[in-house]
């Protein structure tokens, strides 16, 4: 691990500047995923700027009748959260089906979000990997790629984004507040968070430089029955192969996103008004234009059935 | 806060000088470029710069300790190095393998994956703290009775994530196997293995420690 000064502070707007005026700086909150890239050389800060001590660890209620999440809020306490429980249980269930009880104890809120892609190409600093050296090629492609993108892939990148709080936090449409050195705050939906990667997939979401996330809130609950279904290599503590989220009402329509198949949780609104129809005419839509590997290509069948399982539980009432 | 952060970086400015010197014949920086095909994917050559060290107050085991560490010095180290407390093992060091879990302020983490300067004013529990040779916590003793281990070495992260387990389901925090969100979890044997599934045993202990654990749970294993 290459050395780096160390610094807490005590606001946002102190944490955003100190950002923006140190070159070479990150924040840290759980660090589960930093200090293991860190360790690595994959990622390489010069400066820490510890971001634990903001008062960003609470979860309330907003005057739109939903829930505004800290944005330190760990995992585990937002897994536990009885209004989560209650009214976003596909919330609850996909942060329940990552990683393991001692990481869930130390990830937080936003740095879920922002974690990093398990490609093992991007891992292994041996192998060309255009996400963390640009222009270096692409060893995923015509590589170990059983577990890469379907769709929304580009020939620089096929890597998948690995979290399933951030595909639970896609389907509710989630908002992720953010702020600015300068004090500007702004609202960012979650449909406008992440990137898909083009011709730059070392560039993920759409945060400015030194831009902090304050807190992700939650719109009115939805109702229905809240499914998140997660398909892995090992019953506990694998990342997917496929997860599907959904939220399906009494008259069979509802929403559905997907996990495990795309550089950022998929979700097609215009795909879920067929819902109804059943899970064939679902992704037909919602994977038009898939382009797996021959390694892969069992993810759409796989996307395909795990939905119709969960459409048919969800018919059992 | 401004303070510490100048000092640390006029610090740093001031070690940098030794030891960029240093790597100067310790780093053979052109052999690096010289790799064939290495340039294109490998980080780039940059010299190391100088460690930065930082205060640290931690109460492991219920004892207080003050500590002087390199700031990328992770809490597993300063247990293992520092404190002499090996009973808390390094596995992975990447958090896949849950043999460096301890207890921090009442919950159960990786300590190699988590910075000792970050927990400055923290309480941590390790192994030796649960208990000790002759005075053995219940689920040590368990683990003893049901032989939950052959070659030991995951053993302290396995005791210490069960101890937590327990509590966890005490206190009501869901997992992956509850059926049930809006009650509480049951203690059953199917939510002991999913919830015990951050400890990697490599001998296959695994069906010996869910008796233990399920012994000291109060039912019958």
């Amino acid at each position: 691990m290459r050395a780096f000064t160390y610094q807490r502070v005590s606001t946002p707007a102190e944490a955003a500047q100190a950002a923006e005026r140190t070159p070479g700086s990150r924040f840290i909150a759980g660090g589960t995923n930093l200090l293991d890239l860190m360790k690595l050389e994959i990622e390489t800060p010069t400066h820490l700027i510890d971001v634990n001590h903001l008062g960003l660890d609470k979860i309330e209620a907003t005057p739109q009748g939903g829930l505004r999440i800290g944005a330190h809020v760990l995992n585990v306490d937002l897994a536990s959260d009885a209004r989560i429980r209650r009214d976003y249980a596909v919330l609850s269930r996909a942060l329940l089906a990552g990683a393991s009880a001692q990481l869930r104890n130390k990830a937080t809120t936003a740095g879920n979000l922002l974690q990093r892609t398990r490609c093992p190409y991007f891992y292994d600093t041996a192998q060309p990997c255009n996400k963390r050296v640009l222009g270096s090629g692409c060893s995923a492609i015509g590589g170990y790629n059983r577990n890469h993108a379907i769709v929304g892939h580009s020939e620089a990148c096929i890597a998948t984004h690995p979290s399933d709080m951030a595909v639970a936090m896609q389907l509710l449409d989630a908002s992720v507040e953010t702020v600015r050195g300068n004090g500007a705050m702004r609202t960012i939906p979650i449909a406008d968070f992440y990137r898909l990667p083009g011709t730059t997939p070392h560039i993920e979401n759409t945060l400015a430089a030194g831009e902090l996330i304050t807190a992700v809130t939650l719109p009115r609950p939805l109702g229905g029955r809240h499914f998140y279904r997660k398909v892995r290599d090992r019953a506990s503590y694998a990342f997917a192969l496929v997860s599907v989220a959904a939220v399906v009402q009494p008259d069979g329509s509802g929403r559905v996103a997907l996990g495990g198949v795309a550089h950022k949780p998929w979700r097609v609104p215009g795909a879920e008004a067929s819902m109804p129809n059943g899970a064939n005419a679902v992704v037909e839509r919602l994977l038009a234009g898939a382009k797996p590997t021959a390694d892969n290509a069992f993810k759409v069948t796989l996307v395909q059935r795990t939905l119709e399982s969960v459409l048919a539980e969800a018919k059992k009432g | 806060m401004d303070d510490s952060i100048e000092t640390n970086i006029a610090r740093r400015n001031v070690l940098k000088t030794g030891a960029l010197a240093a790597t100067a014949t310790a780093v053979p920086l052109g052999a690096i470029a010289q790799t064939p095909n290495a340039g294109t994917a490998a980080t780039p050559a940059v010299p190391a710069s100088a460690p930065v060290t930082s205060k640290v107050k931690l109460r492991v085991n219920g004892k207080q300790h003050e500590l002087t560490v390199d700031t990328r010095t992770s809490l597993l180290d300063v247990l293992r190095e520092n404190l002499h407390l090996t009973g808390t093992k390094k596995g992975c060091d990447q958090g896949q393998c849950g043999a460096c879990t301890v207890i921090l302020d009442g919950r159960r983490i990786n300590s190699c994956l988590s910075l000792a300067i970050m927990h400055d004013g923290s309480e941590v529990t390790t192994i030796e703290g649960l208990g000790q040779p002759g005075k053995l916590h219940p689920m040590q003793a368990a683990f003893v009775k049901h032989d939950g281990y052959q070659c030991g070495y995951c053993t302290p992260g396995q005791i210490c994530s069960a101890v937590s387990v327990l509590d966890e389901i005490r206190k009501g925090v869901p997992s992956h196997v509850t059926a049930d969100l809006n009650q509480k979890p049951l203690l059953s044997i199917d939510e002991i293995r999913e919830r015990m599934s951050g400890n990697i045993c490599r001998c296959g202990a695994y069906s010996n420690i869910v008796d233990a654990i399920t012994e000291v749970a109060g039912g019958k294993a």
